[in-house]
């Protein structure tokens, strides 16, 4: 057992105990709190697998972007010290039930599939994985380009943006 | 690195998945809900980096997806609340089952 | 011989009457629907008579009259043998009823003219009239047996539908549904009799059924040899059918619908129930004659006493009656058995002769009545009575026809009434002597009848002034009553179309006509003048005249059969089941769908979390199915 190999344990061990609690937390703020454990423990587990531009990306973007907007709109619609209504004893019961069934439905097919695994290449085989090069293959029309996706996702984005301006409009009474 | 196998991460995203549907299903607060679908895209997120590393490691793919994943997740988590800013003005509650006019 | 179109014209041209009256005829045809009707009736007649005219003119140079068949059309084909045809047969009695079939309508079409003017459904009774002159030509006309039992129907239905004429009187209604179901159960006998004989000949034309069932030969021996109960089933076919036709021409114990179809108009009365419809079942029993008489005697038997106990039966009901319509319509019913039992007599010439000339002083007793009744507004004989000098024509009408029903020389009834007479005589000894007693019955209530309206009280009112439409129909009835007598018929019309041997008129006519001469004259001396002569005489023959008055009691019967015994033990039980068990069943089902739909509504809660577990599960089941079941 290496010591990487009791790193990866801690940090899953660290996700799934706060996405556990960030689902079942009484109180909404402390579930937004797990949660952003839950995805900071995400990131490390990227910083682990040695892509550090994930996961600088997702503390950026998730952890300090959408956790934040998160808490914000708490803030606009609630009390936030107030208890959440306990959900029906039936639908707990049920969702428990396929949440379990699923995952071993899952766990099961995973095993049965034969992973072609590679050998981990050593430092000279590694791609280059500076953010320069990530910049240029995103931008690159040739081969392993990935321009085509990047204007569809920036289109994406003036949509969502353009309707979540249209959906939260108030309008003043008296001009509808 | 090689002494996880990659079934352990795979686990590790499966069991991430099933625990955001739970709270999908279960959760009566429709911010709580927002909370578990980014809990499910994440995992989706760590399995594509898992793959990357351990079955493509000349490629870039993995990264990609990830970045547009994370990007997509952002609008739609934007989008959401806008919905949900809009839900609270017409039924001003956010629990989930106060939205039951397509009932019977 | 004449073109086949001309021959389909004769019934079709009355069935273009129907369609334009029935559908137009309140709107555009209020006050012509008269003219129409009988215009079209007229060229009818004027062709039957034409066609009529070749056909025996023809057989007289040629010395044989033949069956033929001018017009076919294939209908229906079950087999490369069994199809239901639609053809058009001519042969003796075909040409015969066709001339009586079109010239009585004809004068009843022209009587209705003034007799129901002013009625406000005057285009439906044309309509209809012209209706039943359709069915009944398709009736004679028909060559083969299923198309005779469709036209069969439409004769019952237009019957019906001209009984029930006046639907808002109660009565009136009763009678046409009695008439309606009466004559529908006994065609239900009719139906399996054809069946029968259709299935065994393989075949339903007229022509080739007699010609299997009468020559030796496979479809002979399969009938003859198959039986059911003991029976033969050639005797089951042909007593079905016969149970048929007893129903249709109110045969004992088949009569009961006959008198009260006497609620509907007179003209009516005279058309179908005196002179065309009610020989329906003796013209079956002709056209199947070859078959009756060669192969099957026993059955011919039956024909032969049915036809005489109606008869006299009849006779003796019509007796006591005091409604003037109800004694003319069992005097039908008697002289209808008279044809029977001549058919059962072998006699066929006779009983033909005896329908056309009964079918003129019939339909002119009935044309007279239908005047007398307008006269007095009353049907009752008490209410008539010394008319002779009020209604002058009609009252030498009405002799006419009373002479010649009671068979007095040298009028049409004593001709074919000595033949019959003639032909019981070589067949059976009991039945000659009912028939000779009936005939002394039968001049006995006519005269009764006529002694009561035209005698009996002081001769009162001034002549009244009859329209043309009316006295005409009369006139030519009571002519063809003095002279139809005189027809050739034993030259012309036999069964097989060559002429039969003329016998001499002779000693044997005394008895009938002593006997006739007897009748009247005790009718006379009883109601002649007016005196308590018939009551002490009914009061003398106490028990038969009460069974007689009651007619026999067999209305009661029947009431009491369908009643108590059809309604509760087949009627009642049957309802229960339509009601708790058919209807039961299907609102059970109802009932199981409205609960379950209730029950699984609340799967749609609106909560969409609830959808999503739905959802879910259905997604996991179908990857269970598809990865480890249909791999």
């Amino acid at each position: 057992m290496s010591a990487s190999a009791v790193v990866f344990y801690i940090l899953s061990v660290l996700i799934l105990a706060s996405a556990l609690l960030a689902v079942t937390s009484g109180k909404i703020f402390r579930s937004a709190i797990w949660l952003l454990f839950s995805l900071t423990g995400i990131a490390g587990l990227y910083f682990w697998l040695g892509m550090d531009f994930v996961a600088a990306v997702q503390i950026i973007v998730y952890v300090g972007g959408i956790v934040v907007l998160i808490i914000f709109s708490i803030f606009l619609t609630q009390q936030s010290g107030k208890d959440l209504p306990a959900p029906v004893r039936a639908r707990v019961l049920y969702s428990a039930l396929a949440a379990c069934l699923g995952f071993l439905l899952t766990c099961v097919l995973l095993r049965q599939f034969p992973f072609r695994q590679a050998l981990i290449p050593d430092y000279d085989f590694a791609p280059d994985m500076s953010v320069r090069n990530i910049g240029i293959q995103l931008l690159s029309t040739k081969e392993h380009g990935y321009v085509l996706p990047f204007e569809v996702i920036s289109l994406l984005l003036l949509a969502a943006m353009i309707g979540c301006i249209v959906l939260a409009i108030k309008t003043k009474p008296g001009d509808r | 690195m090689n002494h996880v196998p990659l079934i352990h991460i795979l686990i590790l995203s499966t069991a991430l998945f099933f625990i955001g549907m739970y709270g999908l299903l279960t959760r009566r607060n429709m911010i709580t809900m927002l909370m578990s679908v980014e809990l499910i895209l994440n995992s989706v997120n760590i399995n594509f980096v898992a793959f990357n590393v351990y079955l493509y490691p000349q490629k870039l793919t993995g990264i990609f997806f990830t970045l547009f994943i994370i990007a997509i997740a952002a609008a739609e988590a934007a989008v959401a609340i806008a919905i949900i800013i809009n839900l609270y003005r017409n039924f001003h509650s956010i629990d989930v089952e106060a939205a039951d006019e397509m009932k019977f | 011989m004449p073109n086949a179109a001309y021959i389909m014209l004769i019934p079709l041209l009355p069935l273009a009457g129907f369609a334009v009256l029935g559908l137009f005829g309140r709107q555009h045809f209020r006050k012509t629907a008269g003219a129409l009707g009988t215009g079209l009736v007229l060229i009818s007649t004027a062709l039957a008579l034409w066609i009529a005219w070749q056909y025996f003119s023809a057989g007289l140079t040629n010395g044989y009259c033949p069956q033929t068949v001018p017009v076919k059309f294939t209908w229906l084909t079950f087999s490369s043998g069994l199809s239901i045809d639609l053809s058009m047969i001519l042969d003796p009695i075909s040409v015969m009823m066709i001339v009586v079939v079109t010239l009585i309508s004809l004068m009843v079409h022209i009587f209705s003219l003034s007799y129901m003017r002013g009625e406000p459904r005057y285009a439906t009774y044309y309509a209809f009239l012209n209706l039943f002159t359709f069915s009944m030509l398709g009736l004679v006309l028909s060559g083969n047996i299923f198309e005779i039992y469709i036209f069969w129907e439409l004769v019952g239905c237009s019957s019906f539908l001209l009984i029930g004429f006046y639907f808002d009187r109660p009565t009136a209604v009763k009678a046409a549904n009695k008439a309606f179901i009466v004559t529908r159960f006994a065609d239900l006998g009719f139906l399996v009799g054809i069946l029968i004989l259709s299935f065994h000949a393989e075949t339903l034309d007229f022509h080739t059924l007699i010609q299997r069932l009468t020559e030796p030969g496979p479809q002979l021996t399969s009938i003859t040899t198959t039986s059911f109960l003991g029976i033969s089933l050639l005797s089951w076919g042909l007593a079905l059918v016969f149970v048929g036709g007893a129903g249709k021409s109110a045969l004992f114990p088949l009569h009961i619908w006959l008198p009260d179809a006497m609620e509907g108009p007179t003209p009516v009365s005279a058309l179908i129930h005196a002179a065309t419809m009610v020989v329906a079942g003796v013209y079956l029993v002709a056209r199947l004659y070859p078959v009756y008489s060669y192969s099957d005697p026993a059955v011919l038997k039956i024909v032969l006493y049915a036809g005489a106990l109606s008869a006299l039966l009849a006779a003796i009901i019509a007796c006591t009656q005091t409604d003037i319509k109800r004694v003319l319509a069992y005097s039908t019913m008697s002289q209808i058995g008279y044809m029977m039992f001549a058919l059962g007599a072998y006699g066929y010439t006779a009983s033909m002769f005896h329908l056309f000339t009964h079918a003129f002083f019939k339909a002119l007793l009935f044309l007279c009545a239908g005047v007398i009744i307008h006269h007095v507004h009353s049907n009752e004989m008490k209410d008539m009575g010394g008319m002779r000098k009020a209604l002058p024509l009609t009252h030498a009408c009405f002799l006419v026809a009373c002479l010649a029903i009671a068979g007095i020389p040298p009028f049409s009834g004593f001709f074919s009434k000595e033949d019959i007479l003639l032909a019981a005589w070589n067949a059976n000894k009991l039945v000659y002597a009912v028939g000779l007693f009936t005939s002394g019955l039968t001049a006995f209530y006519m005269f009764r009848l006529y002694f009561s309206i035209f005698w009996n009280k002081p001769p009162a009112g001034h002549p009244h002034k009859m329209p043309l439409a009316e006295s005409l129909p009369l006139v030519i009835l009571a002519l063809g009553a003095i002279f139809a007598g005189f027809s050739p018929f034993n030259r012309l019309v036999t069964y097989n179309g060559t002429p039969e041997a003329p016998h001499s008129i002779g000693v044997f006519a005394i008895a009938p006509v002593v006997l006739a001469l007897l009748g009247i004259t005790i009718a006379g001396n009883l109601y002649r003048k007016e005196s308590d002569r018939p009551q002490r005489t009914a009061a003398a023959f106490k028990g038969l005249y009460q069974l007689a008055y009651h007619k026999f009691y067999i209305d009661e019967v029947y009431a009491f059969i369908t009643k108590k015994i059809i309604f509760n033990l087949i009627g009642r039980p049957a309802a229960w089941i339509d009601r708790n068990i058919v209807d039961g069943l299907m609102n059970l089902l109802a009932t199981v769908t409205a609960r379950v739909a209730a029950g699984i509504k609340g799967i749609q809660s609106g909560k969409m979390q609830d959808y999503a577990l739905y959802f879910f599960a259905g997604i996991a089941g179908l990857a269970v199915l598809f990865i480890y079941i249909y791999t």
